[in-house]
């Protein structure tokens, strides 16, 4: 009877989950469970310059500011700091400067760390070869001060650090440059580079909890660095601790295990499988935000207002290379959140007659909820301005015959279908350079190309074939023929898309520029020798993108100033686009503030880029996030990457839920095991007969 | 035999050096010292002077093969080849681009490699002897004939099929074990248990389907009509002298393998989220990490020149009549 009993549960289910791939103590309790695919490089604040990076740095590192949570357009708020700091425009030797003065509030501690007790700055190699983790020894901590700030702000000119943005801030702080040679001069190999020995002239320290940041010239746009981890504090003590002998073989160091004042550390760092983020005990203690935008409250985001953050214990970020996975576990509620690739596309989302897209039945059951974003991004099509068919710098007539051809390949190449047909709709088309959302962006009718689109029935629509055919011939290629050879007009696409299934994307584009005669001939290769091709200016057409770094209009918009030429500077120019005018206003716009009058100026420049056409079209990228539930206080920010602290899990809720969905299913395996075992039967048989037989035939050739 | 293997292990060196040339030559054909810096640099505000730094920072800022500028010797030892081979064969491996130790990775990641690669080698060889053994037994009937269409139908699917569908089946559908993930210790074994599984399914079309073939033609020989003439049961005559006599050829695929399987398995531990040194290799081939590719391949070369060693010393176990000289 007990036999059958048992027998009959495991056919049935079983009261616990088998496939959970969390500890049993994890269960009940408040845990984030995400997913990293990347391996990140760098988790030194002064070095990592990647989304993936700051999903981690962001929790622990705190800079002075930081952007609100809720509120749109992106706003600016304290986070160390007491206040915005507002710089102080001043002549000093004769040089214009702008003086940024910030007081952090005190009272805020570090994180326990071993770097903070004095006894382990002077370990023994044998000490550390011991150590399974940096937090295997005593831990201490000490008050955050305007000194541990400055040490980072210096660190952005060290020597042994590859720092991204030491050319553009060496440009702004007065002596960077200088400070990065004589701080050259002065290491030694092996030797620890104490940096309070140097002084950088524009860095100022008033008192403990004051400094000041000072920069030639005008720079408003410093105040989004001061919310990047560049210029998050590091204590002196973390990069002298993890310098010490034997560390680096071990792979401690400042780059992987990060030294904060943030509601979170770092204490399991295995890039190959798994982060781990536990809250921080020191932790000063930061009020969820009382106010956001219309609709949060209806939204329950308002819920927490005041109360104290962050709401989770721990958040284990898990390696997931492989999509399939990712997904399944998700599904299986293993992750709390998930974003959607295009194999699941169909089975996650629905899109209505009026083309909006939905939640499928099959995810509403399961009681998730999604959000979509338009990221601070453009995707574009750009034309090599050397180039001597698109572009346009030969000047004069033949400048204006491409100008008119770029023109007509702006109104052809359809971005809508694009986007449908490779993206699941997941982007809005672009009509300029600034991505939606931000100063400078101009919605609606308002907004639209009107080159490329025409305002019909409250939306923007793709002009007519015949507008394109027209500018065609006016470039002098009627019919996608050169008038005075009467040779057909051939198009190169540079691109780094060239295995079989970017067959159907190359067929698209085909299609595209056969819609104008144009012969289209793909130049694929390799991502090394793409962005040689783009260094050197030897594209014709090509693809690519650009993240802003802060939510600012020059950070589009310099993407198309002369001076940031990718062929002749290096810099982030890759059409390599040239306009007096332009570049002109371009200087006039950015040290401005957010204006009437810099909207005008920027509506001037758009005006200038749609007529010149430097990128034929694209679009801005659009997140589709899929979240469970149980996961609380959920919005999509995409300036700011210190979320973490804003989100609450339901533990109750998601034990449930998994228990729902994951029972085991033994049946199946069941029967497996009888049918292997009857299988097993007549081969026994046959193997006593044989050995039971009087006389054998002879061997078989097998 | 002790002069034989010295003498292997001799030879070994040259070939070292060669592996590691072509490496070398293979690398750099693809990428030149700027892509690596610019692939650990990112995209964004890459200056000249920050590549510049990169490099020197890495040894890459010399010469690749030979320097007309060094004077004597250092025409041939100041390049980024010499420094970055020499090395390797103290076994001292470096720093990988992004300045993590290799050794130290090396030494975490392999368990995890281990932990799946001797399970599914250990059982998978125990499964597929078995089973050609019992289609050698059963020779010329239903079941030998049905068990190697099974074979051949199970060669004939990709391992990829095999993973995701066992992921899907056992995982997704029956809720019986992670769909991926690893954890250290004993818990190791939930994750292990369906990667193993399908890496042991997986194997079985084609290693089975060979090792019939060898029984049955040991079979056809006079040592085995001997061995029934004399009375042997056929459980005997199977296990007594086939599957020995059989052992040399098998030898010669297996146990070559072996210490290979410290290299881990790409494409599983890929799929199932297990930190071994196989997604190590892909991971650095990706991010143009020349140091761990490098290393990697040295690595994988030794253990290649290890076990043919090995292979050879098996022999004059299993076969008294064999001398190494």
């Amino acid at each position: 009877m007990r036999a059958i009993l048992v027998s009959v549960l495991l056919l049935c289910g079983c009261a616990e989950v088998w496939n959970d791939p969390y500890p049993a103590s994890d269960r009940g309790q408040k845990v984030l469970y995400s997913v990293f695919s990347e391996r990140p490089k760098h988790l030194d604040p002064a070095q990592s310059y990647a989304t993936d990076e700051s999903q981690f740095t962001m929790q622990v590192y705190e800079p002075v500011l930081q952007y609100h949570y809720l509120k749109r357009p992106y706003q600016l708020i304290p986070h160390t700091a007491v206040a915005v700091p507002e710089p102080k425009i001043e002549q000093r030797d004769g040089e214009t400067v702008s003086v940024y003065e910030i007081r952090i509030r005190p009272g805020i501690r570090f994180q326990p760390h071993p770097a903070f007790v004095p006894a382990n700055l002077a370990l023994e190699r044998r000490q550390v070869e011991a150590l399974e983790t940096p937090y295997g020894l005593a831990l201490g901590t000490r008050e955050l001060t305007a000194d541990d700030y400055i040490y980072q702000i210096k660190r952005l000119a060290h020597p042994r650090l590859q720092v991204p943005i030491f050319g553009l801030m060496s440009e702004y702080i007065v002596g960077l440059k200088a400070y990065a040679a004589a701080l050259k001069a002065a290491a030694r190999p092996g030797d620890w580079l104490d940096l309070r020995q140097h002084a950088l002239p524009g860095v100022e320290r008033v008192d403990a909890h004051t400094y000041r940041v000072i920069l030639k010239g005008r720079y408003p746009q410093f105040q989004y660095w001061l919310a990047m981890h560049f210029f998050a504090p590091i204590p002196w003590e973390a990069e002298r601790f993890f310098h010490q002998p034997g560390m680096a073989e071990k792979n401690f160091t400042l780059d992987w295990w990060p030294v904060g004042t943030g509601p979170f550390m770092l204490t399991e760092n295995n890039p190959n499988a798994r982060m781990t983020l536990v809250r921080n005990p020191n932790y000063h203690g930061e009020a969820y935000p009382a106010e956001g935008e219309p609709g949060d409250a209806a939204a329950g985001l308002l819920a927490d207002a005041g109360r104290a953050m962050p709401f989770i214990d721990k958040a284990v970020y898990t390696r997931e290379k492989e999509a399939i996975p990712l997904w399944n576990k998700f599904l299986q509620g293993y992750y709390d959140s998930s974003g959607i690739s295009s194999d699941n596309f169909d089975q996650a989302v629905r899109i209505s007659l009026l083309g909006e897209p939905g939640l499928s039945p099959e995810m509403e059951a399961n009681g998730i909820r999604m959000e979509t974003s338009v990221e601070p991004t453009v995707f574009y099509l750009g034309a090599n301005w050397l180039d001597p068919v698109v572009g346009g710098a030969m000047g004069g007539a033949a400048a204006e015959r491409a100008r008119k051809l770029r023109q007509a390949l702006a109104i052809a190449i359809d971005w809508e279908e694009y986007l449908q047909v490779f993206a699941n709709g997941r982007g809005v088309p672009s009509h300029g350079p600034i991505a939606p959302g931000l100063f400078g962006y101009r919605e609606g009718e308002q907004g639209i190309n009107p080159l490329t689109h025409e305002w019909k029935e409250g939306k923007a629509m793709r002009r007519p074939l015949e507008a394109a055919k027209q500018l065609l011939a006016e470039a002098g290629y009627p019919e996608g023929r050169d008038a005075r050879s009467g040779q057909p007009l051939v198009l190169h696409l540079d691109t780094t898309t060239r295995g079989p299934g970017d067959k159907a994307l190359m067929d698209w584009w085909r299609k595209q520029f056969a819609r104008l005669s144009i012969q289209f001939e793909p130049r694929q290769t390799d991502w090394n020798r793409f962005q040689e091709k783009l260094r050197k200016g030897n594209t014709q057409l090509f693809m690519v993108g650009w993240r802003a770094d802060y939510p600012d209009p020059e950070n589009f918009l310099f993407l198309l100033n002369g001076a940031q030429s990718r062929a002749k500077t290096q810099g982030e120019n890759a059409s390599n686009y040239s306009n007096p005018e332009y570049d002109a206003l371009f200087a006039q716009v950015r040290h401005m503030a957010n204006t009437p009058e810099r909207q005008q100026l920027i509506d001037r420049m758009v005006e200038i880029f749609r007529r010149d056409a430097p990128w034929i079209g694209g679009f801005h990228r659009k997140t589709f996030g899929l979240y469970h539930g149980w996961l609380g206080n959920v919005k999509p920010n995409e300036m700011a990457d210190n979320k973490l602290k804003y989100l609450k899990v339901d533990p109750e809720r998601r034990a449930a839920m998994r228990l729902a969905w994951n029972r085991p299913v033994l049946w199946p395996v069941l029967l497996g095991l009888l049918l292997a075992a009857a299988a097993v039967v007549p081969a026994w048989l046959a193997y006593r007969r044989r050995e039971r037989m009087a006389a054998r035939p002879a061997p078989a050739r097998g | 035999m002790f002069a034989y293997v010295l003498r292997r292990v001799l030879y070994a060196v040259p070939i070292l050096v060669g592996v590691n040339l072509l490496t070398f030559l293979l690398f750099f054909v693809v990428n030149t010292p700027e892509d690596m810096a610019r692939m650990q640099l990112g995209a964004k505000r890459v200056t000249p002077e920050a590549i510049e730094k990169w490099k020197a920072e890495r040894g890459y800022d010399l010469p690749l093969l030979w320097n007309g500028q060094a004077e004597a010797a250092g025409k041939a030892t100041q390049t980024i080849f010499f420094r970055k081979s020499v090395r390797l064969f103290a076994f001292d491996f470096g720093a990988s681009e992004d300045k993590r130790d290799i050794a130290a990775e090396i030494g975490e990641r392999m368990w995890p490699s281990l932990a799946l690669a001797v399970p599914v080698f250990l059982v998978g060889l125990a499964v597929c002897v078995s089973f050609a053994l019992l289609m050698a037994f059963f020779r010329a009937t239903y079941l030998d004939l049905w068990g190697v269409v099974l074979c051949v139908a199970m060669m004939s699917i990709s391992t990829l099929f095999y993973i995701i569908g066992g992921q899907y089946l056992l995982s997704k559908l029956l809720h019986l074990v992670p769909i991926s993930g690893y954890r250290g210790g004993a818990d190791a074994v939930r994750f292990l248990l369906l990667p193993v599984f399908i890496g042991v399914v997986a194997g079985i079309g084609a290693s089975s389907r060979w090792y019939r073939t060898l029984f049955l033609e040991e079979m056809g020989r006079d040592y085995v009509r001997t061995a029934r003439a004399k009375g042997l049961a056929e459980r005997a005559v199977l296990f007594g002298h086939v599957l020995q006599n059989a052992l040399i050829p098998i030898l010669t695929g297996v146990v070559a393998v072996i210490p290979l399987l410290f290299m881990g398995s790409l494409l599983t531990e890929s799929f199932f989220g297990i930190p071994g040194l196989g997604s190590y290799t892909i991971d650095a081939i990706q991010a143009q990490d020349f140091a761990v590719v490098r290393a990697m391949v040295f690595i994988g070369t030794v253990f290649y020149i290890v076990g043919l060693i090995l292979t050879d010393i098996s022999y004059t176990l299993v076969d008294p009549r064999i001398r190494l000289q």
